[in-house]
């Protein structure tokens, strides 16, 4: 009942993050490369409504910041200028989904002043934007991971339940090995296989494949489960008695069966894998620079002067929280589902 | 009960042969090796370079590498580590240590916190005791570990009330007790950081099982019998929800090992943490292999203390 009221808040949740993380060329005001050397650690602009004469302004506005010189992080507000927000302002160009070319911006304000309104980061680049474009490797990263290993415990479990015997003995010894390695460790191991230094874009796929083909023992595992239940089920003995092929059974009576099984176990992966790209990113073996994901941006705060003097540096650690909870309510719901139909 | 431990101790040293000759196999077939980095260096001449890959035997073909390795596993040496050029088990031996140093007391800090507060919110169930329960968890639960490392090591520096960085302190003090309370003191920050990342899981199972055993039948039947509260929680509903309780106690030894080598990495710990993730980067093969089979190892020896404990706690396994 208490889950059930939940259920609509995770859903509204993940669809929320997930078009900020889509549109973060619209939502974020910079690129996520974009570097302003001298405002490196620039703290999150102040926003304001007020000017330095008491005045009220409908349209809110920031100051530019500057420090005394290059080296310090002592940032001052030029209280002379004001720049005004500006709402859907064209800025730097980005492509929208990777396709149209596209300068419309949600926000930003006119050069000299610039808006960081979670802080800069060491190279004066913004950490919303990076946050945002991060999230998108982050994010589908965890996706596409937990898609992977849950279509190859599907294929793996369903095949060894059905067919049992010699095939399903083998397949659950393999799955054995998987589940026993704790599995970070797996996942090193697997990683230290793998070359190291390449593209942002081929370490993404890597890391993905990596992460999914590690996870795929315990979705098999499951599915197999219930594929040996169903295999003995009078409808799938009566369709058989009917003359029906193996791939018929397995395709209309065992797969449609395991689903269930197949969507909390991906509920319950995604926010595991998001969290294994973001460690393994955080210890430089996932994608590297310039590329943002939130566990490269999160690296940073290794540094004890970083993680003491900048603390919208931990903001990346902090990104993933609401989605996980989603996740969680979500995989939740789904298991009490899945247990009160069965 | 002899022989059901042999059997099981059997089938441990099975699977940790399987898990380490696969290891071996698939990390022979990586690309690069520890020293291609070398073939740069124009200081290092290629005979200089050939010489220590035969010396180390990596110019002999896959099977007698695989049957050399096999026999250093049998001295006990698991291997040579070519960036400390020290056989492998004398590298890892300290590792290991200090890494057992932070998880076994995390652990069982751990699970003295997770039982009995967690059998207090199964039992006040539904009440505000158990709601704020309920949310304290799934909220500690979606909190990153990397991140609640992070928090504690800023804890540790912005208070300054606990050493930041290795297990000892700089001039280190005299005499085993000292020595020891000042291990302790350093101890403290990433036992805390492994305890809280631990908690949320263990915590939520073992009001799950209580719950469940509260539940039961005959839990109603003992109190329309007139047992009073107390004995009925203690004498019957406690031993009833050991059983799933002890199986995770096995699992909870691996969630351990994966957040202790976050831990270890972000607080400087010197244990199997560092050491692999450096070994990973330089490709220092063996290294990699050890320190992989060891933390499954402790997994391994973790589910067979549980399996003996269920032993002794379930007579239900016995009849098997």
């Amino acid at each position: 009942m208490r889950i059930t009221g939940r259920l609509p808040v995770a859903l509204g949740c993940l669809a929320g993050i997930h078009l900020l993380v889509i549109f973060a060329g619209f939502v974020s005001p910079y690129s996520f490369d974009a570097q302003e050397r001298f405002h490196s650690f620039a703290p999150p602009t102040r926003v304001h409504f007020f000017d330095s004469n008491g005045k009220f302004h409908l349209r809110p506005f920031v100051y530019a910041v500057a420090s005394g010189d290059e080296n310090s992080n002592e940032y001052r507000e030029d209280r002379s200028v004001t720049y005004p927000i500006s709402f859907f302002t064209a800025g730097e160009e980005y492509s929208l989904f990777g396709v149209w070319p596209c300068q419309r911006h949600l926000f930003g304000v006119n050069a000299p002043a610039r808006i960081y309104l979670l802080g800069a980061d060491g190279f004066g680049r913004d950490q919303l934007s990076r946050l945002l474009y991060g999230g998108r490797v982050s994010l589908f990263g965890g996706f596409l991971a937990a898609a992977l290993s849950v279509l190859l415990g599907l294929g793996v479990g369903a095949m060894a339940g059905f067919y049992g015997g010699r095939a399903d003995d083998l397949m659950m010894r393999i799955a054995d090995v998987f589940i026993v390695v704790p599995w970070f460790y797996l996942l090193l191991a697997i990683r230290a296989v793998l070359p190291l230094h390449i593209q942002p874009e081929a370490a993404f796929l890597l890391v993905v494949a990596t992460i999914g083909v590690v996870g795929w023992a315990r979705p098999a595992r499951l599915v197999r489960g219930v594929a040996l239940s169903q295999r003995e089920r009078n409808f799938v003995l009566a369709a058989r008695g009917f003359g029906a092929s193996n791939f018929y059974l397995l395709r209309r009576h065992i797969l449609p069966s395991a689903w269930g099984v197949a969507l909390t176990q991906m509920a319950v992966l995604i926010p595991q894998f998001i969290l294994a790209e973001v460690i393994l990113s955080f210890l430089g073996l996932g994608i590297g620079e310039p590329v943002p994901s939130w566990g490269n941006m999160l690296a940073y705060a290794q540094q004890y002067h970083i993680l003491v003097s900048y603390w919208w540096m931990l903001i990346p650690g902090l990104a993933p929280v609401p989605v996980f909870l989603a996740y969680h309510g979500l995989a939740d719901y789904l298991h009490a589902r899945l247990q009160s139909v069965s | 009960m002899i022989r059901y431990l042999i059997r099981r101790l059997g089938h441990a040293l099975l699977l940790l042969w399987g898990v380490s000759t696969l290891l071996f196999f698939l990390l022979q077939a990586a690309p690069g090796e520890f020293f291609s980095d070398m073939r740069i260096n124009p200081q290092i001449s290629p005979g200089t370079i050939a010489a220590l890959r035969s010396q180390y035997g990596m110019d002999r073909p896959l099977p007698a590498r695989y049957f050399h390795w096999m026999e250093s596993v049998a001295k006990g040496e698991f291997g040579y580590s070519f960036a400390y050029n020290l056989p492998v088990s004398t590298l890892l031996a300290p590792r290991i240590r200090n890494t057992l140093l932070l998880t076994v007391p995390a652990l069982l800090i751990s699970w003295l916190i997770a039982v009995p507060v967690g059998v207090l919110a199964a039992y006040r169930k539904g009440n505000w005791m158990d709601r704020a329960f309920s949310v304290g968890t799934s909220t500690l639960l979606a909190l990153p570990d990397l991140l609640i490392a992070l928090l504690v090591l800023l804890f540790a520096l912005r208070t300054g009330f606990f050493p930041v960085g290795g297990m000892t302190s700089s001039n280190q003090p005299q005499g085993w007790w000292k020595i020891m309370l000042d291990t302790a003191w350093h101890m403290a920050l990433p036992v805390a950081a492994l305890v809280l990342g631990s908690l949320p899981t263990l915590l939520r199972h073992t009001r799950a099982s209580i719950v469940e055993v509260l539940d039961s039948s005959f839990m109603r039947a003992a109190h329309g019998h007139g047992l009073s509260a107390k004995s009925s929680l203690f004498r019957h509903a406690l031993p009833a929800a050991a059983n799933p309780l002890i199986s995770l106690f096995g699992l909870s030894v691996a969630a351990l090992l994966s957040v202790s080598l976050l831990v270890e990495v972000i607080v400087g710990w010197p244990g199997i943490g560092p050491l692999l993730i450096e070994a990973i980067l330089i490709r220092d093969l063996f290294v990699v292999i050890a320190a992989v089979v060891f933390s499954t190892m402790f997994l391994v020896i973790g589910n067979l203390l549980a399996d003996i404990l269920l032993y002794a706690f379930d007579p239900r396994i016995r009849v098997q």
